[in-house]
């Protein structure tokens, strides 16, 4: 893993950088960086991107499945990624809606001045439609959307991304004046399991999804012509040319090259057929351009080892720093009503922030990869320690306190050898509780590029893979017991045992 | 400055002390002299302001106004640790540290002191032997004695670094009669024998007879009147002061 941190919190840089980039900078320059989102398509072109720059031998990374549109742009104008699959209509009616874009060449001009460019059209349109069960549209007689008018029972489920979008579900809602009422987000990946199983009844589809044909889906016809074409392209920094010109050129290559059909299979080999993507993408590279390129492959024990290391950093760092700072802020608000409330009202707000919400915020400031994740995780543990140091403090009788105080002790004394051994329980069970939160909640770090336990879940989602989530979740659960026996063990040793009688243990 | 009535051996002496804790006014005008090596004991009702006397004099409150000198010196707030070595404070549930053995509840300060230890031991074990302290219970933690050696353990605490006064806040209040009975007898003997100044709070007239050369009457945050019983009961100030002594003999009376 390499961690790309530009800015801020020195301390996470120092870590990280001992942990895991010794092995950094053999090139100073920095590595040609490919990006993809988080479905399958996406990351089948960014492996083939991938594969080709490689075959230059120029170093490159591919993070994968880092999330969505938005998460893959900014992380583009960031420079955390050179590069990334994306399709016109998503550019025009998302990323840039608003700016009344007309034509190609208009958006060309448009990004240039963000300093990205746009490659010419891959070969595929892969346009947004809706669908449903061949044998339901068949009996109720719906081949086209504006049918769909008719049926305001129809229980409908799309993509979250698709739920918001302009070019979505609101701007179809209003183009078509569908009445359904029971709509739902959902993951892309899982609404074909939703309409089999008969929970959701229509669909976003992605014309190139290999899963229509498989599942026997009827497509409906546009007759509004609401949806825009999504020709797929790589959106690149234009500064990419200057470091990496070779690599550049080489992906280039695949202007013009992938038919529809050529995508739709290669989506069935890796959804449908559970062939890796970047072995997907070898065999296509090798059969259409001709090009012999090396797919590697970790096995699944090496796998395993660099998500657990990966985990194990997140919450290590991010609940260390936690700790380092809780204890002080803790006593802090012990030690005056006025900063107590302040700063347990700042560590509350911070935690009414969702989980996933922190950690794209994280994003502008951080980029993408461990360090945002780490920053995320980090305020997101801070409340519980902060919390118990406080009331582990405050709850320490008055007569204890003053009777250390006319003992002629310090206050800094008083701290240390009277109130904290006083407040270890709540200050353990407070940072108990916090690492528990914190080995769950990175697992959401892998939808920003962090890795860990999350990658295998993320994937199991993509390609529906029960055994790839458990891979992901097993681990992450046991994590988490695991810490919670090291605290009660921990327990034993810090709390004073003069304390443990006397709380009747 | 010195008051013009203030008795030359005075330890402690108030001016004019005031406090309040928001709209209650705890303290007003307070004017004592506490004289060296004697006992006095601080009476009245509940709420009439002997303990806030006893916490303003070890300096875990303020005065809002007033002054209060140790040793002729006023005592401000950046002496108040090396003041607080000078003075022993027990109070009525000893204030022991939980998570610290009975040895280490009472030697803490000498250790923080950076006594020797052959020194610290030296002191413990005539500690335990001045107040009857088992020595076997040294190693014990609070939670493991009785209420009777937790105050003797509070004494020991409150003695170890030699200071020159002791202040009591109802040390004997949470214990049981037979109990409080031995205490009484063996603090009384302690105090003779250390000749220290000492200054008791009790609400228990009797107590505060047997134990004070000198008697502080208080009420409603103010000092009624101090001297001993005798001068109470054939010289009241106030008909409060006859009030007082009727009401706890006659509460006497009916319990036994």
């Amino acid at each position: 893993m390499r961690s790309n941190i530009k800015t801020g919190l020195p301390v996470f840089v120092l870590l990280t950088f001992c942990l895991f980039d010794s092995g950094l900078a053999a090139d100073s320059r920095i590595p040609f960086q490919v990006g993809s989102k988080k479905f399958t398509e996406s990351v089948i072109l960014g492996e083939m991107v991938t594969l080709l720059v490689a075959n230059q031998g120029v170093p490159v990374i591919h993070r994968d499945q880092l999330g969505g549109t938005r998460i893959l742009w900014d992380a583009l104008l960031k420079g955390d990624i050179d590069v990334y699959p994306e399709y016109t209509g998503t550019i025009t009616r998302e990323i840039l809606a608003g700016e009344g874009l007309r034509g190609k060449e208009d958006t060309r001009r448009y990004l240039s001045r963000s300093g990205i460019l746009m490659s010419q059209p891959l070969g595929f349109n892969n346009t947004y439609a809706l669908g449903m069960k061949e044998d339901l549209a068949e009996r109720l007689g719906i081949t086209k959307i504006s049918d769909l008018r008719k049926h305001p029972q129809l229980k409908l489920g799309f993509a979250n991304e698709f739920m918001n979008r302009q070019d979505g579900w609101p701007g179809l809602r209003q183009a078509y004046r569908l009445p359904q009422n029971d709509v739902r987000g959902l993951e892309h990946e899982l609404a074909y399991v939703g309409l089999l199983s008969g929970a959701i009844q229509v669909t976003d589809l992605y014309s190139t999804d290999a899963e229509i044909a498989y599942y026997h889906l009827r497509t409906l016809k546009d007759d509004l012509h609401f949806f825009p074409t999504y020709e797929a392209v790589l959106l690149y920094r234009s500064d990419l040319v200057g470091r990496w010109p070779k690599g550049v050129r080489a992906m280039l290559g695949l202007e013009g090259k992938i038919s529809g059909s050529d995508m739709i299979g290669m989506n069935e080999q890796a959804k449908i057929n559970k062939v890796p993507a970047s072995i997907a993408a070898a065999v296509f590279l090798q059969k259409e351009l001709g090009v012999r390129v090396q797919a590697k492959k970790e096995s699944r024990v090496q796998n395993f080892i660099s998500r657990t290391r990966e985990h194990l950093s997140l919450v290590g760092i991010s609940l260390g720093a936690a700790i380092v700072l809780s204890i002080p802020m803790g006593i802090l608000a012990a030690r005056s009503s006025q900063k107590g409330q302040i700063i347990l009202g700042a560590v509350g707000i911070i935690q009414t922030v969702p989980s996933l919400a922190l950690l794209v915020f994280m994003i502008p400031l951080l980029g993408i990869g461990s360090a945002p994740a780490i920053a995320a995780l980090f305020l997101y543990s801070l409340l519980p320690i902060v919390r118990n140091t406080h009331s582990g403090l405050q709850t320490i009788p008055l007569e204890i306190r003053e009777s250390a105080e006319a003992l002629g002790l310090s206050y800094g004394h008083r701290l240390w050898m009277i109130e904290l051994p006083l407040a270890s329980p709540a200050i353990l069970s407070g940072i108990k509780t916090s690492a528990v939160i914190n080995v769950g909640t990175a697992t959401l770090g892998a939808l920003i590029g962090a890795g860990g336990y999350g990658q295998p879940i993320l994937t199991g989602i993509r390609l529906d893979d029960m055994a790839l989530i458990l891979e992901g979740a097993i681990p992450a659960a046991g994590l988490a017991l695991g810490v919670q026996g090291i605290f009660d063990l921990a327990e034993r040793h810090f709390v004073p045992k003069g304390l443990r009688l006397a709380l009747g243990e | 400055m010195l008051g013009v009535n203030s008795f030359p051996h005075a330890i402690i002496q108030l001016q004019n002390c005031w406090k309040a804790y928001g709209r209650v006014q705890a303290l007003r005008s307070i004017h004592l002299q506490i004289p060296a090596e004697k006992t006095t004991a601080l009476i009245g009702p509940s709420g009439c302001g002997k303990s806030t006397l006893l916490r303003l004099i070890i300096g875990l409150v303020r005065p809002d106004r007033g002054e209060i000198r140790f040793e002729g010196r006023e005592m401000d707030l950046q002496d108040m640790p090396g003041l607080r070595h000078q003075m022993g404070y027990v109070i009525q549930n000893g204030g022991l540290f939980p998570h610290l053995t009975a040895r280490r509840n009472v030697t803490l300060m000498a250790r923080y002191l950076k006594w020797k230890r052959s020194k610290i031991e030296a002191r413990l074990l005539e500690l335990a032997e001045l107040t009857q302290f088992p020595p076997d219970g040294l190693d014990r933690y609070p939670v493991q004695l009785s209420g009777g050696q937790k105050q003797r353990l509070a004494l020991m605490r409150a003695l170890m670094l030699e200071p020159k006064v002791l202040l009591l806040d109802e040390p004997l209040g949470a214990l049981d009669p037979i109990i409080r009975f031995d205490l009484q007898t063996d603090l009384k003997r302690i105090f003779q024998r250390l000749r220290k100044t000492v200054v008791l709070v009790t609400h228990n007239l009797d107590e505060a007879e047997y134990f004070g050369d000198s008697i502080v009457l208080m009420r409603e945050g103010r000092i009624v009147q101090q001297g001993s019983i005798h001068e109470m009961i054939n010289a009241p100030i106030d008909p409060f002061v006859t009030h007082f002594i009727h009401a706890q003999r006659r509460r006497e009376k009916v319990l036994a």
